[in-house]
């Protein structure tokens, strides 16, 4: 396998862990959010390199350079491929901007140090491709939350019931496969149980109850980085995807539809922002994994694209309702608070980030729409209007949201309301990205189909898949030629 | 490429561009907060426009003289995957449906940002009403000129953003910003219609191009390249989507709304361009319709439909702009007609009369109100009202009915309301307090922080 120029994966891994460290070393000091953004800067600049080295390479995959771990774990552990090598720097990104969006009296609620174990983590996933070790990450990712519900002294139940689901359906299931002698019943119920997982992980309906808990309970950068990732369509990614027949395909796409359909309706008749923005996220990231299980090339591509969307708009979206929850606290949506006058950088990128995560045109998420909804036709023309359904509600509850926190009878204050220096880098950061993916589509989306090209040859190769997308590909063809006709 | 085709590219090129540079300037500048004058902005937007229309006048002149009757401009493949033989293709066409809107575009454009000028001198809002402006301006070249359905979609989607925002411009009054609610998710319910539609023919056809829809022939006189079931499908998803841009029936509450927008952009917008956009779609896709008889009627129907019960609300409003507007979906109900019937030329022409007449309506109509009241104040009395003579001969109940019927607005906010709006707010209402139980029988406690929020938290005198 071809290897980097530099060990990237691991230290940007590492840097965050030893960043936790440092952060508990310094105690609470006044330092602490900038040594924080540092960090994270740190850690975005060295995925950005492994983006860089990699595409230099032009290989499907990539290792490290040289491992430092090579004496603990095997050598492929920590890998880049095409699907990872974006995931990385967003991941990275999304964590430095939601630090960067913190404001210094808010920080003593919000732990750095958790984040920062979290970064890494999340970073680990995204990079580990040995799948018990990937299921380790994934059931170590879920503690950071737990600890910060337990310190904020809030009900953990909902939160540890679904995610001890998760883990012993993840472990079991995976373990099963292990022993299992591919024979196709016991080969289906560990695939079933990992695809339950996954999809308990993705927040799918009606298992996403610990989404709405989280965004209730834990602090909202918290629940913002917990979710906006994506993790659980990673799991499905490296999980379910190679293995799964495609009748699960279909059922995960149909449940995934639900919830994006669902995920709109609900985000329309909220009452408060934060769980607004929850079922947004999970109506838009829902559509991610219908596009992942169409299993077609355009289809998987629109996903992939839809997955970068997700991840900077959905983050944007959600810090500017962060930095607006920090100043007036939990933010209703029943009345109208009129705040464009004193933010109207903030307005303005709300509004931005809003309409990208629609799919809005000249913005990063129209092109991964299209394909998205162009695929869900091809096979399935009732997914395709399922989609543009949900993506209309959506729409909807953006513009209701930017227009009850924005407009209305503006309110003198003694809170200072304008955006401050580093909030203003993280807006303009993720506008210059969201306008130039959206402009400029053409190189994220070449990579992107690479990247679903790479994965359907997997899924072929695979002795467990290789039947069912052989019989996928003659319906398709059949269903082309009989629309041809 | 010939000297004649590099005229063309160019000019077209310049088309295009200059709305698109106008967007930029005005967009970085409210991103970067760059505090640009009344004056420049004016100046910007008035050249933008000239920049926009002399280069399509210019191409008109070529194409008048050499006999051209179609002029594609390919800027290229936006987006590509050829092994997959997807493409958004970059592809306006100038021909005789393309040239006259997008004339009378750029005319209507020009004329209400120099009346824009004056109207909102010291607006705190100029600089907001400019950029949305922009957006429309961009949306407006973009659909009139786009020879792609996915190029359609992009401009059409731009009017509708530009024409919600700017309804809702006075940010302050909440009846304002409802309203530009109201009107945003119209726009979206119909630009659903038109992305299933739009899909719907790029499977059918293997491409988005108008080219590839028409199988031959140059607008008018293409002709559909798929069956007549499909077009009949199709077509219905086309008609929802028009009716919605254009405000027919049902969707007509969205229009006399749309009047809280200021009053250059209620002209522009809602008088003259954006309500004629659905009436465009149908006369681009025009060949799609000939293809069904069964869709030629369901147009028909809706054109006479929605025309009369323009005619009938705009008789009974108390306010000008309101009953303007009822006016304007009267001529657009009547256009829609002249498109069902086959008159596309006619319907073309209909347009161009009809939207330069109600914007220059609704740009004086302020004035009027004041003119009548100094002539009234002199007078003494009230001015004669002339009633229509045909309102007699009706039964009074039938009048009764007629009065109450146009007066509330032919009861269709209120039939979307309990219809539409009511059972899905209490079914997911429904759905909403099911997951709070749960969540509480899970929790042992109140899961919810969220219930706590006040309705006001505006109030931030005590925010520390």
């Amino acid at each position: 396998m071809p290897e980097l120029h530099f060990p990237w994966i691991e230290v940007s891994i590492l840097v965050p862990l030893f960043g936790a460290l440092w952060i508990h070393l310094l105690g609470n000091r006044e330092s602490v959010l900038q040594h924080a953004i540092a960090i994270c800067g740190v850690t975005l600049a060295l995925t950005v390199g492994e983006l860089v080295d990699f595409v230099s390479i032009g290989s499907f995959e990539a290792h490290d350079h040289w491992l430092f771990l090579d004496w603990l774990f095997q050598r492929d552990i920590f890998v880049v491929d095409e699907l990872s090598a974006f995931q990385l720097p967003l991941a990275a990104l999304i964590f430095l901007v939601t630090v960067m969006s913190t404001l210094r009296t808010k920080a003593p609620r919000f732990s750095l140090k958790l984040t920062l174990i979290s970064e890494s983590l999340v970073l680990a996933t995204f990079s580990c491709r040995s799948s018990w070790t990937l299921i380790a990450l994934l059931i170590a990712a879920t503690i950071p939350p737990y600890l910060e519900l337990r310190s904020r002294q809030r009900c953990t139940r909902i939160y540890v019931l679904h995610m001890a689901v998760f883990a012993l359906l993840l472990v079991v299931g995976f373990a099963w496969l292990s022993h299992s002698d591919g024979s196709s019943t016991q080969a289906l119920i560990a695939g079933a149980l990992l695809t339950a997982a996954a999809l308990l992980r993705s927040g799918i309906f009606p298992l996403h109850l610990w989404m709405t808990d989280l965004f209730e309970k834990a602090t909202f950068g918290t629940a913002i980085l917990f979710t906006t990732p994506l993790v659980g369509a990673y799991a499905v990614m490296r999980l379910v995807l190679p293995m799964a027949p495609s009748w699960a395909l279909q059922s995960i796409a149909v449940l995934s539809l639900v919830t994006a359909v669902y995920g709109g309706a609900m985000a329309l008749v909220q009452r408060e922002a934060r769980r607004m923005f929850c079922y947004l996220l999970l109506s838009q990231s829902s559509l991610v994994l219908v596009g992942l299980e169409l299993v077609t090339p355009i289809g998987l591509t629109g996903a992939l694209c839809m997955w970068l969307s997700v991840g900077l708009s959905l983050t944007g979206f959600g810090i500017t309702l962060r930095c607006i929850e920090a100043r007036i606290s939990r933010v209703s949506l029943v009345d109208y608070h009129g705040l464009a006058r004193q933010m109207p950088m903030l307005s303005g990128f709300f509004l931005l980030t809003g309409l990208a995560s629609i799919g809005f045109p000249a913005t990063v998420g129209f092109v991964g729409m299209e394909l998205l909804i162009e695929g869900a036709v091809d096979v399935y023309p009732l997914v395709g209007t399922m989609v543009v359904i949900a993506a209309a509600l959506c729409g909807i509850t953006v513009l209701m949201a930017y227009f009850r926190v924005f407009t209305g009878h503006h309110n003198r204050t003694l809170v200072p309301m304008h955006a401050r220096p580093a909030e203003r880098v993280a807006v303009l950061i993720l506008t210059l990205l969201i306008l130039g993916g959206g402009l400029v589509p053409q190189p994220g989306v070449a990579s992107r189909y690479h990247a679903a090209e790479a994965l359907t040859r997997q899924r072929q190769t695979n002795p467990m898949t290789e039947q069912q997308v052989g019989e996928l590909e003659i319906e398709t063809v059949a269903i082309g030629k009989h629309s041809a006709e | 490429m010939n000297y004649l085709d590099t005229t063309f590219q160019a000019l077209g090129t310049a088309v295009v561009a200059s709305p698109a540079i106008l967007l930029a300037i005005l967009g970085l500048a409210a991103l970067v907060n760059w505090q640009l004058s009344e004056a420049t902005i004016s100046r910007l937007t008035q050249a933008a426009v000239l920049f926009s229309l002399l280069p399509a006048i210019g191409i008109l002149v070529i194409m008048l003289a050499t006999g051209i009757r179609y002029v594609p401009i390919e800027l290229g493949n936006w987006v590509s995957i050829p092994e997959q033989e997807f493409h958004f293709h970059l592809k306006f066409v100038f021909d005789r449906l393309s040239i006259p809107f997008l004339m009378l575009s750029c005319v209507l454009c020009g004329v209400v940002g120099a009346f824009t000028r004056r109207y909102l001198h010291r607006e705190e809002g100029y600089r907001r009403f400019f950029l949305y402006y922009a957006v429309f301006f961009c949306g407006m070249v973009l659909s009139s000129l786009a020879g792609t359905i996915e190029a359609l979609f992009v401009g059409w989607e731009l009017v509708g953003l530009s024409s919600a925002l700017l309804v809702a411009y006075f940010h302050e009054r909440v009846n304002p910003v409802r309203n530009g609610q109201r009107v945003w998710s119209i726009y979206r319910l119909s630009d659903a219609a038109f992305l299933i539609a739009a899909l719907m023919m790029h499977h059918l056809s293997g491409e988005g191009d108008f080219g590839g829809l028409m199988s031959s022939g140059v607008w008018p006189e293409g002709t559909a390249a798929i069956s007549s079931t499909e077009a009949l499908w199709v077509g219905s998803l086309l008609l929802v989507a028009a009716a919605g841009k254009s405000a027919l029936f049902p969707f007509s509450g969205w229009l006399p709304r749309a009047m809280e927008g200021p009053t250059p952009s209620s002209a522009i917008f809602y008088g003259a361009l954006s309500v004629h956009l659905g009436a465009f779609l149908l006369l681009r896709l025009s060949p799609i319709l000939d293809a069904s008889l069964t869709l030629q009627l369901m147009v028909i129907a809706l054109g006479v439909v929605s025309a009369a019960c323009g005619a009938v609300m705009s008789r009974v409003q108390n306010d000008i702009k309101v009953s303007l507007a009822y006016a304007s979906l009267t001529q657009v109900g009547i256009i829609v007609v002249e498109i069902g019937l086959g008159l596309r030329y006619l319907a073309l022409i209909h347009i161009i009369g009809h939207a330069c007449m109600r914007t220059m309506q609704l740009l004086r109509a302020p004035t009027l109100l004041r003119d009548y009241n100094e002539l009234e104040n002199k007078i003494g009395t009230r001015l004669p009202h002339q009633a229509w003579a045909g309102a007699a001969s009706l039964p009074a109940s039938v009048q009764r009915w007629c009065y109450r019927f146009g007066y509330d607005r032919g009861f269709m906010d209120l039939a979307l309301d309990k219809w539409i709006v009511r059972p899905f707010l209490q079914t997911f209402g429904w759905f909403d307090r099911l997951e709070r139980r749960i969540t509480d029988s899970i929790s042992h406690e109140p899961s919810r922080e969220s219930d706590r929020v006040e309705p006001h938290p505006e109030d931030l005198q005590n925010v520390a």
